[in-house]
């Protein structure tokens, strides 16, 4: 046990990085999958409509430490080692893919059918419709609450601490262990993690503002 | 892979998991009522004409909001011993859930409040009722009915982030799981059914809330979740 100085408190914002680095990895693997589920919720095959909304419910009814611990400790039972940062990559695309289709996927249905029918009738394809017509108009409604979901992201990926993987949290619980001063050390972790999240929750309360200004006007 | 699934070593443990999801459940209970508890306190206090109240409630809500739920544990189980304040895990636990839930209670049951219509008050007011008496008859009754199933959403979010708890010790289910699969090495059976139980849960969760509804609120409207 030694006591805890400042340059204790200065590996904090690198190992933020980390829980930057899982987080972008959370949002732009989630966000591949989870657009094309949520195309898939909202496709025209009834079946495809039905294996989406059971990997939603799956994934959405579990807890996500549950997830990781499949992924983490579970297939390494099964005889596939990951890495915790794989297993926490892997869950946490999973995990965030169920979340982004469901909020994409109330966008775009809330875009109203008169919409599908004229853009169908002008001849466009199913594809050129989703292209042209709908998807430009349901970013307008997903921006806000996929902005909101990314804090939610952030804080989640304090779980891998669990897992071992070096993160802001765990990098906090490791500082905490040699240097027996959690109180300082894990308000500066809280710290580090208000000011990476606080901006997005004010952008995205921002932008549903500014939405529903705009959907007031007209 | 060729992994061939072993169910019935874990099945073995039923006791353990039913006692791990009661747990579950209790803490989940436990943190919903209290945090309703808070949510309304805090929702009158962000709305209140004194401005250190608003200013408190507010910033509660975002300092909560803005930190994972990990590191409010970690807080209070590790960190509130080098103040003086020696919590068991399961106290550290349900005042974590609780101070979690209510910052997140506290946004639903404001939304709700606001969306009383103003007529109602003014028509309370005009029947002579009390302040306290438009809140607790007119305005609290109608919001918690508006609201009824973004509360059933946190509740079910409640629970499945419950499963943090295991990390300070608690005996949910989670830490029930991870004791099992210490003892048999069937980790991916173990977790796998967790989960289902989790899922299974949730299912339980939104099926009692439906049919709760239709007692709690006879005119109905709230029966509109889904």
């Amino acid at each position: 046990m030694r006591d805890l100085s400042v340059n204790d408190l200065l590996t904090l914002p690198g190992a933020a990085l980390w829980t930057l680095a899982l987080s972008l990895m959370a949002f732009v693997g989630g966000g591949l999958v989870g657009g094309l589920i949520a195309l898939g919720r909202t496709s025209r095959a009834g079946w495809l409509r039905t294996v989406c909304a059971a990997y939603i419910q799956v994934l959405q009814g579990t807890p996500l430490l549950i997830q990781l611990f499949i992924w983490y400790f579970g297939l390494s039972v099964a005889g596939m080692n990951l890495s915790p940062l794989v297993a926490a990559a892997i869950a946490f695309t999973l995990n965030s893919s169920a979340f982004f289709a469901e909020i994409w996927r109330g966008s775009i249905e809330a875009i109203p059918r008169p919409q599908w029918e004229a853009a169908a009738s002008l001849g466009l394809t199913r594809l050129q419709q989703i292209n042209y017509v709908i998807v430009p108009q349901a970013v307008r409604i997903a921006l806000a609450p996929t902005v909101g979901f990314m804090v939610q992201i952030i804080k989640n990926t304090s779980l891998a601490a669990l897992i071992g993987f070096i993160e802001l949290a765990r990098q906090g619980q490791i500082i905490t262990n040699v240097t027996f001063a959690p109180m300082p050390v894990y308000m500066t972790v809280g710290a580090i993690y208000f000011v990476i999240c606080f901006p997005l929750s004010i952008l995205s309360r921002h932008l549903e503002r500014r939405f529903h200004a705009g959907r007031a006007a007209h | 892979m060729g992994y061939t699934f072993h169910f019935g070593d874990v099945f073995a443990y039923w006791p353990l998991l039913l006692q791990g999801s009661i747990n579950t459940l209790l803490y989940s209970a436990f943190g919903m009522l209290a945090g309703l508890a808070i949510g309304i306190l805090g929702a009158v206090w962000r709305n209140s004409q004194y401005f250190p109240l608003r200013w408190i409630a507010a910033s509660y809500v975002e300092l909560v909001r803005n930190t994972p739920m990990l590191v409010q544990l970690f807080v209070f189980f590790f960190a509130l011993p080098s103040v003086g304040v020696r919590l068991s895990s399961t106290t550290a636990a349900l005042l974590a859930l609780t101070f979690n839930n209510g910052a997140y209670m506290t946004e639903i049951v404001r939304s709700g409040i606001e969306n009383v219509h103003r007529s109602q008050r003014e028509a309370a007011l005009s029947l002579g009722l009390t302040r306290w008496h438009i809140f607790r008859h007119v305005v609290l009754f109608q919001a918690l009915e508006k609201i009824y199933p973004a509360m059933i959403g946190q509740f079910t979010l409640l629970m499945l982030s419950s499963s943090l708890i295991s990390s300070i010790g608690a005996d949910d289910l989670t830490a029930f799981g991870s004791r099992i699969q210490s003892e048999n090495f069937r980790a991916f059976e173990v977790y796998i059914a967790c989960g289902a139980i989790y899922l299974g849960l949730t299912f339980l969760l939104q099926y009692v809330a439906m049919v709760s509804a239709r007692f709690m609120f006879p005119r109905r409207r709230a029966l509109a979740i889904r």
